[in-house]
């Protein structure tokens, strides 16, 4: 099997690469440039747990064949907090909420709510629930997620963030 | 039950030796001839990836067709709307003229997975993948869609009525055609619709019953002159109930019609009986039920009835 290039963006940082043409995205992130954050589940697009950004879409990166990131830009949990390791604002609200237990949803449930918040900066519940419906949650419960999202949102408002 | 590693299907990825990204149709539909059946199309990906996976595909290359020209877009041209092969289901369900003009198709699309399969699923891929109960499959079939399908010997239209042919295939040979095109009429004035969906959760699940219903009156109100009544998984493919659309076409608007309406679909449809998805039984009688509401809302919305 002949390997291909890549390149695109990942958190903001050029990648060029040598891959094989039938590599999934979720295993380019976590086996070749080590993004651990981003977690597998399933494996079949139930869980979300596996979520990334393309172009600003969230999307399961364990059913997205690497290549179809060609010239695009994604962005992982790993690419949320600043430089200087200082936390988004929705992971800040994530943790003060207490809307994490064993963490393994929460990289698909912040990029969720994330893509959502870039749309539509002041989501009602309604809204909130139905972009995080594509990720699974089996230890906190949704409500504290919910508040956390809602709780993000209000912050965001008030103080733009670049 | 075997339960080595290997069989599970998520430890047996995907083998492929090419994935193709064409930027001309031509180059692509060149690239599927030179493959010789060992290549297959892909758009959005999240059935072929699965099919991959399970072993119900197997070819050597995917052609990737998200970047070919004008294949992305909904448009407006006189009476017809038109949605390029990788519209995704996201920006269908969120489209301003969808959602005034093919409202069961918006609510369709905004049903089908969860956001992030919306976010690159296309639509196109949805008809293409032949299920029964395909989210934006029962109401295109409903809105009177038809396709465009392109091949080395030229381009073809084919009807979604005789697009869908048994469960899981469609009249469309993706190792060696490309669908390029969805084009169906934008609801008028005098007609009304109705999308209703019945599922265990209200996200990442395929329906257990899923109806769209047009109607179309006559100026005063009082008729019904066509009415579409899409319906899955009743049979095998996605499913138009033709015997209660006759019934329908020139009968009165009232209770009655719509209760003999009602009745006729329950003895038209087929379910099969499913331990996860519910009986046939229980399924007939929700048919029932949703031809009902079904055409009470939509001849709400066309003004005909009155609420």
């Amino acid at each position: 099997m002949q390997k291909v290039g890549l390149s695109c963006k990942v958190n903001g940082k050029k990648v060029d690469l040598e891959i094989q043409p039938d590599t999934m995205l979720v295993d380019l992130l976590r086996d070749t440039l080590r993004l651990t954050g981003t977690k597998e589940g399933c494996r079949e697009g139930e869980c979300g747990a596996c979520t990334v950004l393309l172009d600003g879409l969230a999307v399961n990166s364990c059913l997205i064949p690497a290549l179809k990131a060609q010239g695009k830009s994604v962005v992982t949990i790993e690419g949320l907090a600043k430089a200087e390791g200082q936390l988004d604002n929705l992971q800040q609200h994530f943790v003060a909420e207490g809307a994490v237990q064993c963490g393994f949803c929460t990289p698909g449930m912040i990029l969720n709510a994330k893509s959502l918040l870039d749309r539509i900066p002041d989501p009602d519940d309604k809204e909130i629930r139905y972009a995080i419906s594509g990720v699974l949650c089996r230890c906190t419960g949704y409500q504290k997620i919910v508040h956390a999202i809602k709780a993000a949102s209000h912050d965001k408002q008030q103080i733009p963030q670049g | 039950m075997s339960y080595e590693f290997k069989n599970f299907h998520w430890a047996r990825d995907i083998r492929i030796d090419n994935y193709l990204m064409p930027r001309t149709l031509d180059e692509a539909l060149d690239f599927l001839e030179k493959h010789q059946g060992k290549a297959q199309v892909i758009a959005g990906g999240t059935d072929v990836i699965s099919q991959l996976r399970h072993r119900d595909l197997e070819v050597d290359a995917l052609v990737d067709i998200t970047r070919l020209p004008d294949m992305d877009g909904i448009r407006q041209d006189g009476e017809m709307i038109t949605l390029g092969a990788c519209v995704t289901h996201a920006q269908t369900a969120l489209s301003p003229l969808v959602r005034e003009k093919a409202a069961i198709l918006a609510k369709g699309a905004g049903s089908l997975g969860s956001p992030q399969i919306r976010n690159i699923a296309t639509v196109a891929g949805n008809l293409v993948s032949g299920h029964p109960a395909a989210d934006t499959s029962i109401p295109l079939l409903a809105l009177n869609a038809s396709v465009l399908i392109a091949s080395r010997e030229g381009q073809r239209v084919v009807p979604l009525t005789e697009f869908f042919l048994d469960k899981g295939r469609t009249a469309i040979d993706c190792r060696r055609e490309i669908l390029i095109q969805i084009k169906f009429p934008a609801m008028q004035g005098n007609q009304g619709s109705c999308h209703l969906r019945l599922s265990k959760r209200q996200s990442l699940t395929i329906a257990i019953l899923v109806m769209a219903a047009v109607v179309k009156v006559d100026p005063q109100k009082k008729i019904i002159q066509e009415a579409a009544i899409a319906m899955g998984p009743v049979a095998p493919t996605p499913f138009r109930a033709l015997q209660t659309e006759a019934l329908l076409a020139g009968a009165a608007v009232c209770k009655e019609t719509i209760e003999r309406a009602a009745e006729s679909a329950y003895a038209e449809a087929n379910p099969i009986d499913s331990a996860i998805w519910g009986s046939a039984q229980y399924k007939r009688e929700m048919v029932k039920v949703f031809v009902r509401r079904g055409l009470e809302n939509a001849l709400i919305e066309a003004e005909a009835l009155v609420d």
